[in-house]
């Protein structure tokens, strides 16, 4: 009985986990979205900061990763 | 415990997603010792000769006009050299060799671990918890080694209020600790994630087997996205060497030129 | 069940934190960079280098002769305008110096054409002169002869002196 409620603790933790990627997509989302803007305003000086929007995306999308590594260490280690 | 209580409520369905991670010997069953001869020896050699097939046998012939290979080849090293050249500058070329073998392992352990059956040996947080601690030792060793103590203004923000840079100091030395973490744990969770989730769709496939109705629509569904996941893990396989890389270029310019 | 989910642990948790693997991974991960340093560091890349350099020497040797090419075309382009001039030049001398031959041939033979038709007319005119100094002569012998008739005529006889006064003297009158 004990054991099954800190399970069932553990899923909805990691369900709850879930919704961080949910941030991470917008961090994402919103990176890529102002990078688009600014390449627009200024096309030339967009293909110069191809490595800063990847350096940006990765730390974003970092975040979401580690809420996914929480729901995983949640669901299977705990 | 938990994958199996999973799977008996999938209904048949068995879901695995982390079996594939499992380091394992590759002769016999017995325990993992130090220097067991793993699924890890075994891709972490592929992974070396693929680089050695690449950069060295595809070059062999010294071709002045490329052929496919070398051209490859010549890809790979300039752009390596142009990263570290213009991210880290002209005095950590020095560097490159060592950031050159953090990149090439790095994407063909990335790209090797999305065969079929294969075992990825960057999903493991051991393997690149190493890699980042070296970057991380490196980076500090130099930096010290550099500047000595002068080191150190990296953390003091000169262009902040004065009552402003102890926070923001206190602020820098944490950034500066929790590097090797978030820069090992993106590597490895990136691949794990993908990875699983390939897995987790893989095990939905089977559905049609199961219950024809609901496995009709199931199936090509989940084939659709193992597909489309696969698309996308082999854009993440790549651009997550390239940030591993250019992160590194990045703390070694930190450590070469630390007054900002 | 947590604490039987923990004694078996090791084979259904995650297989990233089992540590027991750890040091296995760890020691591979560390051969494999070792040796893939090195063979970077002693093969692959110097040769990458060595190739590119060698490109990179082809390329500035083959722009170099492109360049020498290019000036020796140029050079030889010149040559041939200068070529070109200078026979335009010679014709037109030579045209001019032509022209002016057939000029002066031309002149001297209107010159020696005049002098003729002056000659000539001279010549003529002298002749016209000594047809009409004849003509006034034999005028006057005419008048004469015709006075001394008349004077005959009218039964006198003529005295010829007087006569030829009288005919010169209306001659010039």
């Amino acid at each position: 009985m004990e054991g099954d409620i800190v399970q069932m603790g553990a899923y909805i933790g990691a369900g709850l986990a879930c919704m961080g990627m949910g941030g991470a997509a917008m961090g994402v989302g919103n990176v890529a979205g102002n990078f688009l803007a600014g390449a627009l305003r200024n096309p030339s000086a967009a293909g110069g900061q191809t490595a800063t929007l990847f350096i940006g995306i990765a730390f974003a999308e970092a975040l979401g990763i580690f809420s996914f590594l929480v729901a995983l260490l949640l669901m299977f280690a705990v | 415990m938990a994958t199996e209580a999973q799977g008996s409520e999938g209904g048949g369905l068995v879901f695995h997603p982390m079996d594939q991670f499992m380091v394992k010997p590759l002769f016999g069953d017995g325990a993992v010792g130090m220097f067991t001869l793993t699924n890890v020896t075994l891709w972490m050699v592929l992974a070396v000769a693929a680089t050695f097939a690449l950069l060295v046998l595809g070059t062999s012939k010294r071709e002045i006009v490329p052929g496919r290979t070398q051209s490859v080849a010549e890809l790979a090293y300039d752009f390596i050299r142009k990263m570290v050249e213009d991210v880290a500058g002209k005095d950590a070329l020095p560097f490159f060799p060592y950031i050159m073998t953090l990149f090439m392992f790095i994407v063909f352990a990335n790209f090797l671990g999305l065969l079929p059956m294969a075992f990825t040996t960057t999903s493991h947080i051991a393997v690149t918890a190493v890699l980042a601690m070296l970057v991380f030792v490196t980076v500090t060793v130099v930096g010290f080694v550099r500047h000595g103590v002068g080191f150190l203004s990296l953390f003091w923000v000169s262009s902040a209020p004065l009552p402003l840079r102890p926070v923001l100091a206190l602020i820098e030395v944490i950034s500066y600790f929790v590097r090797p973490v978030s820069h090992s744990i993106r590597l490895a969770g990136n691949m794990m994630a993908g990875h699983a989730v390939v897995k987790v769709f893989a095990a939905f496939a089977p559905m049609i087997a199961l219950s024809l109705g609901v496995g009709i629509l199931v199936t090509p569904l989940s084939i659709l996205a193992i597909t489309a996941i696969y698309a996308l893990e082999v854009l993440v396989a790549f651009i997550q060497a390239y940030v591993f890389t250019i992160l590194t270029c990045v703390y070694l310019r930190d450590a070469l030129h630390p007054h900002h | 069940m947590a604490s039987e989910a923990k004694a078996a642990e090791s084979a259904s948790g995650l297989p990233q934190l089992d540590f027991s693997t750890f040091g296995n991974q760890i020691f591979w991960l560390a051969v494999a960079l070792v040796v893939l340093y090195f063979i970077l560091s002693r093969i692959a890349l110097p040769r990458i280098a060595a190739v590119l350099a060698e490109r990179q020497g082809t390329i500035t040797n083959d722009l170099a002769a492109a360049e020498e090419m290019r000036t020796r075309a140029t050079e030889a382009e010149e040559a041939y305008k200068k070529a070109l001039a200078d026979a335009k030049a010679e014709a037109q001398k030579i045209i001019a110096e032509t022209k002016a031959a057939i000029r002066q041939e031309l002149d001297r033979a209107n010159a020696e054409a005049d002098a003729e038709i002056k000659a000539r007319t001279a010549e003529g005119e002298k002749q016209i002169a000594e047809i009409r100094a004849g003509a006034l002569d034999a005028v006057k012998a005419v008048a004469a002869d015709v006075a001394g008739e008349l004077v005959a005529a009218m039964g006198q006889k003529p005295d010829g002196r007087s006569v030829n006064a009288a005919v010169n003297a209306r001659m010039k009158g």
